[in-house]
């Protein structure tokens, strides 16, 4: 198990089944990953059933990755044309199999962490079933908008001052506002940064019900929450990422051909611009962290080179906590483990920097080059990774 | 006579077996105070210098009849001025209680957390910026991310500027202090002639900061920006730093920067050069 530092988008079933853990209602359904395990649940749920994609990207509908589906038949057909389907880079690899429900009327509702007011903010409105991006734009007015005292928390009367303000049927004014209820319970218990419903349908019985689930969760607090740790998304998962993250290291995969490796996020950020700015196309985000060891360092090289597209590699360092001594060594031992086919530019700049350049000279590794600039370096990278 | 605490009063200590909490404790047990129990969850059984400690407030209330409550919370209600919090890795939800809990209790300030601290040369260096590549000089220095703040500072100083303060306000998405705060302190600063503020993507506090200089601050601001290359959706290492959507990203914060008449150079070396031609070659 490992404990990711950034945020965790979780897929629709899993935010449902965390949903109905805080008692938020959802229709009943089952996570499958074959044809006959999609048959068999759509037999035990109940027909007519709804077949849903399940990847972490909008669009899932006009993609053709959710269908109705009326009778066994047609789960069948459904689900074999959605299971190893490409919808905008991701293959589903499971579908989420639920009853479905009619529809009277689509509303949203949202918490998400404001960063400007330092909140929570609690937003609602009738105007569900779209983008609501495109909602604030176009009518900003129809959507109901909260903040939140975290150290107070979501009240009763916040819940219907919402409901009334956005203008839902008043019939449904109290279990709207228990939902924002349980949906703000859910938000903190389960340390989200954001939980969205969109839609949030009542039904022509008057029932309402979560359709859709979106939650992101906080990677720093995943500690408190091993049930959530455990959960994964099949179809995002990249060999890279994964051995990162077993490593504790922070590495967000890109699509060029320029390894780069640096300490602190903002380098690293600032590593990658300067880098395309060069005209490169750098193939990771690559963080070693704050007093990163010779070990560690080697581990993070692996992690670069297993990706078969780098052609070239950068160090880009800035000792602070880390020191360039360690940098250094950890280097020359990867190229002893691993003996790296592809040339690497290696900048040392801060803490004992001195010390990691003479080291670096001495050990003389094949294809290493020194660069005394970001700048520089960026550019002997680009110039490598075109040559090679 | 006395109001809220005196003879009558049965305390109870939460966090009475730290060093802090036992030694506070002790001290008021000395006083003559009825002190009755403590709560530190998982050391329910055992005792400090005979005060029975209890797993919950619950347990020890039921136990033993506790009226009033201590809690040791350093050092927000301690009369700090300046909490600086150089931790990376706090649940973003701790940080917000945390905010507002201090928003509400007081004078006191938080810096961070995850930052790498404030340094102001020649005079005081609190966390882990690395001094020895700056020296006193009159640029005042704001950024969310460390190693990056080294790398501006370091091309500022080859170019011969020293800094007021350099100050890490970190890369979470709960900062206790904002760019505005700062911004606001050095534009008051005597000390400072040009402001270099140093963000990333996420959030939205650079384009706050953009409104705040057109409204308050007279002296020269220079920006740069982290991530004009970084996809959307993806975390890039620091919890605060993500585009969703088409919010956050690099060239929205440029644009509305320098639509307020800040320079914003694309590459920290840029930065340095144009802080050359704002206030010339320095010493």
């Amino acid at each position: 198990m490992y404990y990711s530092r950034q945020l965790m988008d979780l897929l629709e079933y899993q935010g449902k089944q965390l949903f109905a853990r805080h008692g938020i209602p959802v229709s009943p359904g089952r996570a499958v990953r074959t044809v006959e395990e999609a048959v068999a649940a759509a037999d035990e749920i109940g027909y007519p059933c709804v077949v849903k994609a399940q990847v972490q990207i909008g669009g899932r509908g006009k993609a053709g990755g959710i269908k109705l589906a009326d009778d066994r038949d047609e789960v069948r057909r459904h689900a074999s044309a959605i299971l190893g389907m490409d919808i905008r880079g991701l293959i589903v690899k499971e579908v989420w199999i639920e009853l479905a429900s009619d529809i009277a009327s689509e509303y949203y509702a949202s918490i998400v962490f404001d960063r400007s007011a330092k909140a929570p903010l609690v937003m609602l409105s009738t105007k569900g079933g779209m983008d609501i991006e495109a909602v604030a734009d176009e009518d900003p007015d129809a959507i109901a908008k909260l903040h939140v005292d975290p150290l107070l928390g979501f009240q009763p009367f916040h819940g219907r001052r919402l409901a009334f303000e956005a203008g839902v049927d008043e019939d449904v004014v109290r279990p709207v506002g228990a939902m924002l209820s349980k949906l703000y319970d859910a938000f903190v218990a389960e340390e989200a940064t954001l939980v969205e419903v969109n839609p949030l349908i009542v039904t022509p019985e008057r029932v309402v019900r979560a359709l859709d689930a979106k939650v992101t969760l906080d990677g720093n607090a995943l500690f408190r929450h091993p049930e959530n740790a455990e959960l994964r998304d099949p179809s995002a998962e990249d060999e890279q990422e994964r051995m990162a993250h077993e490593r504790g290291l922070t590495y967000v995969k890109l699509d060029g051909d320029i390894g780069i490796l640096g300490n602190g996020a903002g380098l690293v950020m600032s590593t990658l611009d300067v880098v395309a700015l060069a005209g490169g196309r750098p193939a990771n985000f690559l963080d070693a962290g704050g007093g990163s060891k010779a070990e560690a360092i080697a581990s993070a090289v692996e992690v670069i080179l297993s990706d078969p597209k780098v052609k070239a590699v950068l160090f880009n360092i800035f000792g602070g906590i880390t020191r360039c001594d360690e940098v250094a060594r950890g280097l020359i031992e990867a190229f002893a483990q691993v003996k790296p086919e592809v040339p690497f530019v290696v900048r040392l700049d801060g803490t004992n920097d001195v010390e990691g350049r003479r080291l670096l000279a001495e050990a003389n590794l094949p294809n290493v080059f020194a660069e005394s600039t970001m700048d520089g370096a960026a550019k002997k990278v680009v110039e490598l990774a075109a040559g090679s | 006579m006395s109001i809220l605490v005196g003879k009558h009063t049965r305390l109870c200590v939460s966090g009475i077996t730290g060093r802090e909490g036992s030694f506070h404790t002790l001290r008021n047990r000395e006083y003559g105070t009825q002190v009755v129990s403590g709560v530190t969850p998982g050391k329910g059984g055992q005792s400090v210098e005979g005060i029975p400690v209890f797993n919950t407030f619950h347990d020890a209330v039921d136990r033993t009849g506790a009226n009033t409550a201590m809690i040791f919370v350093p050092p927000v209600f301690a009369g700090i001025e300046l909490i600086i919090a150089i931790t990376e890795g706090i649940p973003a939800h701790d940080e917000l209680r945390t905010y507002s809990v201090i928003k509400k209790n007081g004078r006191a300030r938080l810096v961070g957390p995850n930052c790498p601290g404030i340094l102001s040369p020649g005079r005081a260096n609190v966390g882990i910026i690395p001094a020895g590549f700056f020296k006193e000089g009159n640029v005042g220095l704001v950024s969310r991310s460390g190693t990056l703040t080294y790398q501006i500072g370091n091309e500022l100083a080859q170019r011969g500027f020293g800094n007021s303060t350099i100050v890490g306000i970190g890369g979470d998405p709960v900062p206790g202090t904002d760019f505005i705060d700062v911004i606001g302190l050095l534009e008051d600063d005597p000390e400072t002639d040009l402001i270099v503020m140093c963000g990333e993507i996420g959030g939205d506090a650079e384009e706050r900061a953009a409104e705040f200089i057109a409204a308050h601050v007279t002296k020269p601001v220079l920006a740069y920006i982290a991530g004009f290359t970084a996809p959307p959706g993806k975390t890039m290492g620091h919890a605060g730093a993500i585009v969703s959507g088409s919010r956050g990203t690099a060239v929205a914060k440029a644009e509305a920067l320098e639509a307020k008449g800040v320079r914003v150079g694309r590459t920290p070396t840029q930065v340095a050069e144009v802080a050359v031609s704002l206030l010339g070659a320095a010493a």
